[in-house]
């Protein structure tokens, strides 16, 4: 395929979350705010593109039997470097995503690219998956999450857009499970009209 | 196989040692910042430093709580922050700052952190509602602290007497420690 469909096929042909649907836990758990969603999404960007460029590089080195522990490891690493540094320099963002920073070395998404694309392919096609998907996901992140926020809060990223309380399930887990469903259906109908799949 | 892993491990603890290091100070700062921003909401204009001068006092449950002390450039006391919590929160535990005057009168509060439910529980946060600045300036001597419904004083949040009745509690535990006195460092 050629490099520019690499980066472009994880905003819908095989957006990570709507489509693949891989990486739900952090989606639902985070996404309470549009600015939530978009630092976990980045946060979560630059762990998949460090770990898919890693893993491409050492995919030669790596013996078999130990694939998983080493990319776990690989991806933990990059992982804890995120944390502490949003720690240092993004204190509120740390304390909105909270438990979900270190949950992202179990997001399905990273070891999945791993898996399925950075141990077979070139660091340089592995890097431009990294950006694809990690964008996508950023992408379907944000949506979900500035949904949420309108609905639930009346604002969005931060700005009061309507007084008083919203819906306020849609701050909770079921909303974000019902917001989650009609944005899968809504990717699903473009990808058809996109794609013709 | 065993080479390879350790590679990985060896390569990686060296990476995280560095940037541990690396963001060691800032991570202090930024904890300590938080800290003193609580402490600042809550007591009347200091001019000395609280968090190095915090102190503990023992809670009647066994417990230990932590107290600010704020200080003009005499050197008087102009009121004390203390950390103080709650376990009866409608999720976790509440963790709330109250600033005490040495009359016993509240000057301020703040939620350090909590868990309760969005829309109900967490208007105990001023960023939600005014609620909790039905505290202020209650003598603490004088004032019951429990909620009306409790035969307290305290106007319960609407739907979150829980929630109100944690954050209640938790003020009430920083003042019977701070009447038992008995300091330790």
């Amino acid at each position: 395929m050629s490099k520019i469909s690499i980066v472009t096929k994880g905003f819908l042909k095989e957006n990570p979350i709507l489509i693949l649907v891989l990486g739900t836990c952090p989606t639902l758990g985070v996404t309470t705010s549009a600015i939530n969603g978009l630092g976990m999404g980045l946060a979560t960007t630059f762990v998949l593109i460090m770990s898919n460029l890693v893993i491409a590089l050492m995919k030669n080195y790596i013996p078999d039997k130990v694939r998983i522990p080493g990319f776990i490891v690989i991806i933990a690493s990059f992982v804890t470097v995120v944390e502490l540094s949003m720690q240092a320099y993004l204190p509120s963002l740390y304390e909105a995503l909270g438990l979900f920073i270190p949950l992202i070395v179990v997001n399905c998404i990273i070891l999945g690219r791993a898996e399925a694309f950075a141990q077979k392919n070139t660091v340089f096609d592995s890097i431009l998956d990294g950006v694809g998907m990690g964008l996508g996901f950023t992408m379907a992140l944000t949506v979900l999450g500035t949904i949420r926020e309108i609905l639930g809060s009346g604002s969005i990223f931060d700005i009061r857009i309507y007084p008083g309380d919203g819906m306020l399930i849609f701050v909770l887990a079921p909303g974000a499970f019902i917001a989650l469903g009609y944005l899968i259906a809504v990717a699903i109908k473009l990808n058809k009209r996109f794609y013709n799949k | 196989m065993f080479l390879s892993l350790f590679i990985i491990s060896a390569v990686a603890s060296a990476t995280l040692a560095f940037v541990y290091n690396a963001t060691k100070e800032k991570i202090e700062i930024q904890k300590t910042a938080k800290k003193n921003a609580a402490i600042k909401n809550v007591l009347p204009a200091y001019a000395n430093s609280p968090v190095n001068e915090m102190y503990m006092l023992p809670t009647e449950d066994g417990d230990s709580l932590k107290c600010y002390p704020g200080k003009d450039e005499n050197g008087n006391m102009i009121g004390t922050a203390i950390e103080t919590y709650d376990d009866g929160g409608f999720s976790e535990r509440i963790y709330i700052m109250v600033g005490i005057l040495p009359d016993g009168s509240v000057y301020n509060t703040a939620v350090l952190s909590h868990k309760e439910t969005p829309g109900l529980g967490d208007k105990m946060d001023k960023k939600k509602s005014e609620w909790s600045n039905q505290f202020n300036g209650k003598n603490l001597n004088t004032f019951v602290l429990k909620v009306k419904k409790d035969g307290g004083e305290v106007d319960a949040i609407t739907a979150a007497t829980i929630t109100s009745r944690a954050f209640t509690n938790s003020i009430a535990r920083a003042w019977a420690a701070m009447q038992k006195g008995d300091k330790h460092e």
